[in-house]
């Protein structure tokens, strides 16, 4: 057991500051834990978000010493002895209270992406797919919504285009339906124009920061971006390609 | 005093508590057919305890194994369960399973695949055949996302970190929720003709569990202060496999699936220890020696299953006995062992994010070294009592599915038999709700002096100058559980958590939240703590009633299943006087057929002979 020095944002919309607390902690913490204890001991009505603990849910997302992160997946053992631990919610979202964020907007852009829209069932009944089709949108598909990607994108981040572009998260999202065996919906005119696929120049900041290590750009957002590419510069290629469907 | 009109209120038809799996198919099945719906929920949308669940959900698809069908999978659920089921609920459940399953297919789930590209079936404990379809091991998330997204195109309302605080009665009758935003501390009133509690369980009474923070018990609280029978709370399920180290991640799950696909129990000398546990009623269908064992693991159809996949009941009484007597690994657990079954590259592609999150968490690659696994508290088998066709509780207009609900698994559930469960019950609640509402003749009206009694209830904690701290209350209860109700009970035992959760009940009674509503957790905690009580009183009494060891609930003073409990029910009720009161009730004789399937010999069933 050690005595570690944690600097938390407290406050709410209205404002706040960095208050300093000195806690225990014992081995195998991830930062998460040491925020409960802190919760339980020092600031009892501390605002974070969790639910699983184990990096699959999403919910604990902030930025610890300037990094998004996940604090359940944050292991205390990677900081150096003496180093003091800074942790503040994600900044690209209005601040709720202390580490919790106002999300809702993620929430919102989901909600304008055309639904999937399944092919009919074959006389027996069976949809088939094939493992190696199926292995491109389950990439997408482990997207947990932690929205850390969403937080770092400078798109949204420090351009504050929100208005603008859906950021990476939403573009996977885009991508996991473009891409799934099944779905016959065309979204490529409003991957361009609602939904802003221009704006992304490619820096893989999202990549780097996504806990699922979902190839967020070269995978998702690049493979889009043809497809505009394809549709808008090249009008008789995006013809023949609306005559013969091929996903 | 208080005027409720100044309470924010919206109105539905039906209002469903709780957005895991069970929760999200009612909401889906109520606005198809018409209904002016509304969900709430304690966290963000898609972080329920659905996005949790790993090893797949069970439907007897027979993509695998062809010789599946609805009938193995029912008998097989009857078995896990002791017989204990409500029959007609495991028949349902195996009947409608596949056509759940192949719906989500359709609201666009990527599935794995087989060779043949059909939805892909993986082994679990218990089950017959391959029969859990899957996506790696996240499949919960697979299934609360499609969930989600159908039930966004649906476009009925979303009430997100919204927490239900009371349910409000008009006479007898369901008329609405009383909740409370957490962000703002505010209150809010929904009038509903019919509730759906799809709320989870209530595993945060213990410390070693496999549940998050929403866990609390709150629907089983909720629908008990409402009146509503709750029904074989005695029946709390440990998996045998939670990890132990360190500390802080103790009891965090380790999928079955490790075992269903070649993983191996072992003990500190090394030894597959299950091979000595087999019961008696499974020795027909169990592997006699590693070496049977490993042929039916590749495949061969005349070999017998290991004993690493019997039952979790029987899997996590033996990791106990082997800790017990010393053969324990370390830390207090048994070892796990994948990596000398399965080369590295296989362990990786079909169990990621256990690879990933031992790790991260417990700094052990599993592709080169065992795992340390020991039991933690995972699934109530208990919950509302509800009718098997309608879902409706004891309490007209209130309906309960998923976990918060009694009665589909009996004395012990089937690892799988939960994300079916879910879907198949979530809609008949969802029908059943609909059809309640359509016959409702009168609209009930809540009675206003219960909202403002619970209003003044939940503003007490935040208006005391002194007062107990509720996390420490909380901590003492896991303590209590943990010490007096765990995995094996004494009649001693419980009757000193009885003494103990009243000692608590007053200090919860005293509990203090310093600062303000605005997304407060101590208050949230202190909130929370009421349903715990509830949930932790009420297990502890059936567990007392039940003189006999069956399923998930052993007891060392009455060893073994009695033939006198086979048929009985554990009923815990709010008395007259407030308080709580048990009673044994005998279940209902099951139709001939059905148990001739659920006592036939599984070569009598697939040569289709029942
Ligand atoms: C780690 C883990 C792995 C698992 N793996 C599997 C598996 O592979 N296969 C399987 O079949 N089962 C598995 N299970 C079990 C299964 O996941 C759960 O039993 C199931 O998801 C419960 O679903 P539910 O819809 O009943 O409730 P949940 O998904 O837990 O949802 C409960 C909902 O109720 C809400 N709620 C609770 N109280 C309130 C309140 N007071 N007010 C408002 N809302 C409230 C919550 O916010 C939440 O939205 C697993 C469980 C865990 C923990
Ligand atoms: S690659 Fe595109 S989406 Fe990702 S962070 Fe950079 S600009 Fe944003
Ligand atoms: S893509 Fe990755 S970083 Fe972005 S929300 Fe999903 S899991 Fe999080
Ligand atoms: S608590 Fe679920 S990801 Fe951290």
């Amino acid at each position: 057991m050690s005595e570690r020095l944690f600097r938390i944002w407290r406050g709410t919309a209205a404002g706040g500051s960095f208050v300093e607390y000195r806690v225990d902690v014992d081995p195998g913490m991830v930062v998460l834990d040491v925020l409960h204890r802190i919760q339980a001991r020092l600031a009892n009505d501390l605002a974070i978000r969790w639910n699983c603990k184990a990096g699959k849910c999403g919910s604990c997302s902030m930025e610890i010493n300037g990094r998004p992160r996940l604090a359940c997946m944050t292991r205390m053992n990677q900081f150096g002895g003496a180093e003091m631990i800074a942790v503040q919610p994600m900044k690209t979202f209005p601040v709720v209270k202390d580490l919790v964020t106002d999300v809702s907007w993620n929430y919102e852009q989901n909600r304008r992406i055309p639904p999937f829209r399944p092919k009919p069932r074959p006389a027996d009944g069976q949809y088939r797919m094939r493992q190696v089709d199926v292995d491109r949108v389950q990439e997408f598909r482990k997207c947990i919504e932690c929205f850390l990607c969403q937080d770092v994108c400078h798109v949204l981040r420090d351009q504050s285009r929100k208005d603008a572009f859906v950021g990476p998260r939403l573009m996977i999202r885009l991508a996991s339906l473009e891409m799934h065996p099944l779905d016959t919906e065309d979204r490529v005119p409003a991957l361009r124009e609602e939904f802003g696929s221009g704006l992304c120049n490619i820096t893989r900041c999202c990549t780097e920061v996504c806990p699922e290590q979902i190839q967020i750009t070269d995978n998702g957002i690049i493979p889009l971006k043809e497809r505009v590419v394809d549709r808008y510069f090249d009008p008789l290629l995006g013809l023949v390609r609306k005559v013969f469907r091929r996903k | 005093m208080l005027d409720v009109s100044e309470i924010q209120t919206f109105e539905h038809d039906v209002l469903v508590i709780g957005a895991g799996g069970a929760g999200l198919r009612a909401a889906i099945e109520c606005s198809n057919r018409g209904m002016n719906t509304g969900l709430m929920c304690k966290s963000l949308l898609g972080k329920a305890h659905t996005v949790m669940a790993e090893g797949g959900v069970a439907a007897a698809l027979g993509n695998v194994d062809r010789r599946d069908n609805w009938k193995v999978h029912f008998r097989d659920t009857m078995r896990g369960g002791k017989f204990l089921n409500q029959w007609r609920m495991a028949e349902l459940h195996a009947r409608e399973a596949p056509d759940r399953v192949r719906e989500l297919e359709e609201w666009g789930a990527v599935f794995d695949r087989t060779t043949e590209g059909l939805i892909s079936q993986r082994n679990f404990g218990g089950h017959r055949y391959p029969r859990l379809a899957h996506v790696g091991d996240r499949t919960g998330l697979e299934m609360i996302r499609t969930l989600q997204d159908q039930a966004v195109l649906k476009g009925f309302g979303i009430y997100m970190e919204c927490t239900a605080l009371q349910l409000l009665l008009g006479g007898r009758q369901i008329a609405g929720v009383l909740g409370y935003w957490r962000e703002s501390g505010r209150f809010v009133l929904f009038r509903a003709r019919a509730v759906v509690l799809a709320t989870g369980g209530g595993g945060r009474a213990w410390r070693i569990t496999s549940n998050s923070w929403e866990y609390t018990g709150d629907g089983y609280a909720m629908a008990y202060e409402a009146g509503a029978q709750l029904m074989d709370m005695e029946f709390t399920q440990f998996h045998p496999t939670g990890m132990v180290w360190p500390p802080s991640v103790r009891g965090i799950l380790v999928t079955e699936g490790v075992r269903g696909d070649g993983g191996v129990l072992l003990n500190s000398k090394r030894e597959r220890f299950m091979f000595r546990y087999i019961p008696e009623k499974f020795s027909v269908e169990t592997a006699a020696s590693e070496e049977e064992a490993n042929r039916w693991l590749k495949g061969d159809k005349t070999a017998r299953r290991p004993p690493e996949l019997l039952t979790r009941d029987v899997v996590a009484r033996a990791i106990t006995q082997e800790v017990n007597e010393g053969r324990g690994s370390p830390h207090g657990g048994v070892f796990l062992d994948i990596a000398s079954r399965l080369p590295a590259e296989t362990i990786r592609r079909k169990l990621p994010s256990m690879y990933h999150q031992f790790k991260e968490l417990a700094e052990v690659d599993i592709t080169r070294e065992p795992m340390e696994v020991g039991p933690t508290l995972h699934y109530f088998m208990g919950g509302a009592r509800v009718d098997s066709d309608t879902q409706m509780t004891t309490v007209p207009g209130l309906f309960a599915a998923g976990e918060a609900a009694a009665g589909m698994h009996g004395a012990n559930r089937l690892g799988g038999n939960s994300l079916s469960d879910l879907l198949v019950f979530g809609r008949l609640s969802g029908i059943g709700a609909a059809q309640y509402v359509r016959g409702l003749g009168h609209v009930p009206r809540v009675e206003e002096d219960a909202v403002r009694a619970a209003v003044r209830r939940a503003t007490e904690v935040l208006n005391r100058d002194t007062g107990t701290n509720p996390y420490a209350v909380h901590e003492d209860l896991q303590g209590v559980m943990g010490r007096y109700v765990g995995i094996v009970r004494a009649e001693g035992d419980l009757k000193i958590a009885l003494v103990e959760l009243e000692r608590l009940k007053a200090d919860a009674a005293r509990v203090r939240a310093p600062g303000a509503s605005q997304y407060n957790a101590a208050w949230h905690e202190a909130l929370d703590l009421r349903a715990l009580l509830v949930t932790a009183e009420a297990v502890t009494r059936a567990a007392l009633v039940r003189q006999e060891s069956r399923g998930a609930h052993t007891r060392v003073d009455y060893p073994g299943e009695r033939q006198e409990w086979q048929n009985m029910n554990v009923i815990v009720r709010r008395g007259k006087d407030g308080r709580m009161e048990t009673e044994v009730e005998r279940r209902q004789e099951p139709p001939k057929t059905l148990a001739a399937i659920a006592y036939a010999t599984i070569e009598d069933l697939e040569a289709n002979r029942v």
